[in-house]
């Protein structure tokens, strides 16, 4: 199970990240590696999102065989992730 | 008027083999009343616990001499009292050779104190009790089982700063505990205002990892530049008795605390912010406001907390068999076929050669070894192919590895640089165990 919180770096920019970044296109762009269910919380006063992914780690971090077995390196991944804010 | 009275807490380490001297400069300039060392993380406590079995002097945080030496001339000087973490599977062996230092280093009148009961091995029940993670009861794993040591909140150290200690070495303790109980000591909170422990609590998260809320998790190279990082500084809260704090640093050290670090270390490690589960309370982060009030000074308020569980979260250690990882580079024109070529060669081997593996992991470093799903365009210059294995024994282990190394007479031209790696796995799974069965233990050394 990992953590990722997608924090608005600019808060007035909060609400487009709060409308388009959902469950349903992090677990598209994630695809394989997140191999549970993805639960997300928003936290409003922090202009922030938390996803919380099951089964991410190949086993936890105490026995995967994945190079980065904290699963550190993944939110670098889904800040690559593109939104489309024109709509 | 009387003046508010306000407590000074640092953070000199947010993990066991995290740097000493911005712990050294805390104590020697950081004005504190309290320095905190966390440095145990979930599978710790099992290694620990096996060197214990090899050695009953040992078991405790492999730093601990070295941190203990450092700071405790300066800890007696300045009168900052120390909690940690350090004492792992053996807080009282590292309660002894704390003393031992101390009085090597002249040190007198000092009380260390060694905070146990954790280790809960003696009552686990293998035929009711289920893991969290596989739902499988306890007794799959037989006589696999290493350790047992449930999440201990505030208590036992707050008996012991009650008693006076100076130093005060712990067993498994949740990491926000370590800096909530010296609040609860100071301020006379009341064990039932959920509130105020929340804060406390959200004050003990900001800090246990010690330098990412300066910075230390943050920079990206261009867009989040953090100062001078190789001179980072760790945090200091100061805080007032309504639960009111700040984070900060020292002056003239390194990175930065502002709403932005606290933010994210605010978040780090966290599944439902508005209810933080600790042994000590449910504490809520879901209002939480942070205001930049100076220069690496940030005011955090509007935490919250409500009624603890009940239950305490228990990491059992077990063996876990084996673990292979051997590693080849490939270079220039065609260094990714010829690293895909290599991956063929070795899987055909390992299926001549009949080898049982419980699962395995080819990844080309510099392509997807990171993240399988996100393919770059870029041809690499450079491919370093990694076989990862888990297996049931280390036979197994040791004759995968060996078979990708036979790559340099065997395989595609030019692979260089092999290493090879054969590791036992000690893995942790959790249970729930009632707070009521654990009960804190406190023994002290005196010099």
């Amino acid at each position: 199970m990992v953590n990722i919180s997608v924090i608005a770096f600019d808060e007035k920019d909060y609400p487009i990240i709060q409308k388009k970044v959902t469950v349903e296109k992090v677990k598209l762009f994630l695809g394989e590696t997140i191999q549970g269910e993805i639960i997300r919380y928003e936290v409003t006063t922090l202009g922030a999102i938390n996803f919380v992914m099951h089964k991410a780690l190949r086993g936890g971090v105490t026995r995967s065989l994945r190079l980065d077995k904290h699963g550190k390196t993944l939110s670098s991944i889904l800040l690559e992730m593109p939104i489309n804010t024109n709509d | 008027m009387i003046p508010e009275k306000i407590i000074r807490i640092g953070s000199g380490a947010g993990y066991s083999g995290d740097r000493i001297e911005p712990a050294v400069d805390l104590i020697k300039e950081g004005n504190l009343d309290y320095i905190i060392f966390e440095c145990l993380a979930e599978r710790t406590i099992a290694l620990a616990q096996l060197q214990k079995m090899q050695d009953p002097e040992l078991g405790y945080d492999p730093l601990l001499e070295e941190r203990m030496k450092a700071c405790l001339t300066h800890c007696v000087s300045k009168k900052v009292r120390l909690i940690s973490n350090m004492g792992a599977a053996n807080p009282l062996a590292a309660a002894k050779k704390t003393a031992t230092i101390a009085q090597e280093l002249g040190l007198t009148n000092l009380k260390i104190a060694a905070v146990f009961g954790d280790d809960v091995m003696s009552m686990l029940d293998f035929s009711t009790q289920t893991f969290l993670e596989s739902s499988e009861p306890l007794s799959v794993l037989g006589n696999k089982i290493i350790s047992a040591n449930a999440y201990m909140g505030v208590e036992g150290i707050l008996i012991a700063l009650e008693a006076g200690a100076d130093i005060i070495l712990t067993g498994r303790v949740a990491d926000p505990s370590l800096f909530l109980a010296p609040l609860i000591h100071e301020f006379a909170w009341s064990m039932d205002d959920y509130p105020l422990l929340g804060k406390g609590t959200v004050l003990g998260h900001l800090m246990e990892c010690a330098g990412q809320v300066c910075g230390g998790y943050f920079a990206d190279g261009v867009k989040k530049q953090v100062p001078n990082l190789g001179n980072l500084g760790y945090p200091i809260a100061e805080i007032n008795n309504d639960g009111l704090f700040h984070i900060t640093k020292l002056k003239d050290s390194g990175g930065m605390v502002t709403p932005a670090t606290c933010k994210e270390q605010l978040l780090y490690e966290v599944h439902d912010p508005s209810a933080y589960l600790t042994p000590d309370v449910v504490a809520d982060f879901s209002n939480i406001i942070l205001k930049e009030i100076e220069k690496d000074k940030v005011e955090v308020y509007g935490a919250s907390g409500k009624e603890l569980t009940g239950k305490l979260k228990v990491s059992v250690g077990y063996h876990d068999g084996y673990m292979a990882d051997a590693q080849i580079s490939y270079g220039g024109s065609y260094a990714l076929e010829r690293a895909q070529l290599a991956i063929e060669i070795v899987k055909e081997r390992l299926r001549a050669k009949n080898l049982e593996v419980e699962d395995i992991l080819f990844d080309l470093i510099g392509t997807n070894s990171l993240f399988k799903e996100y393919v770059s365009d870029i041809n690499p210059q450079e491919v370093r192919l990694r076989i990862a294995a888990k297996t049931k024994t280390k036979e197994a282990a040791v004759k995968l590895v060996n078979e990708v190394e036979t790559l340099y007479t065997n395989g595609p031209a030019a692979g260089g640089g092999i290493s090879k790696l054969v590791t036992e796995v000690i893995a942790i799974q959790s249970i729930l165990m009632d707070k009521k069965k654990v009960v804190p233990q406190v023994e002290y050394y005196e010099t």
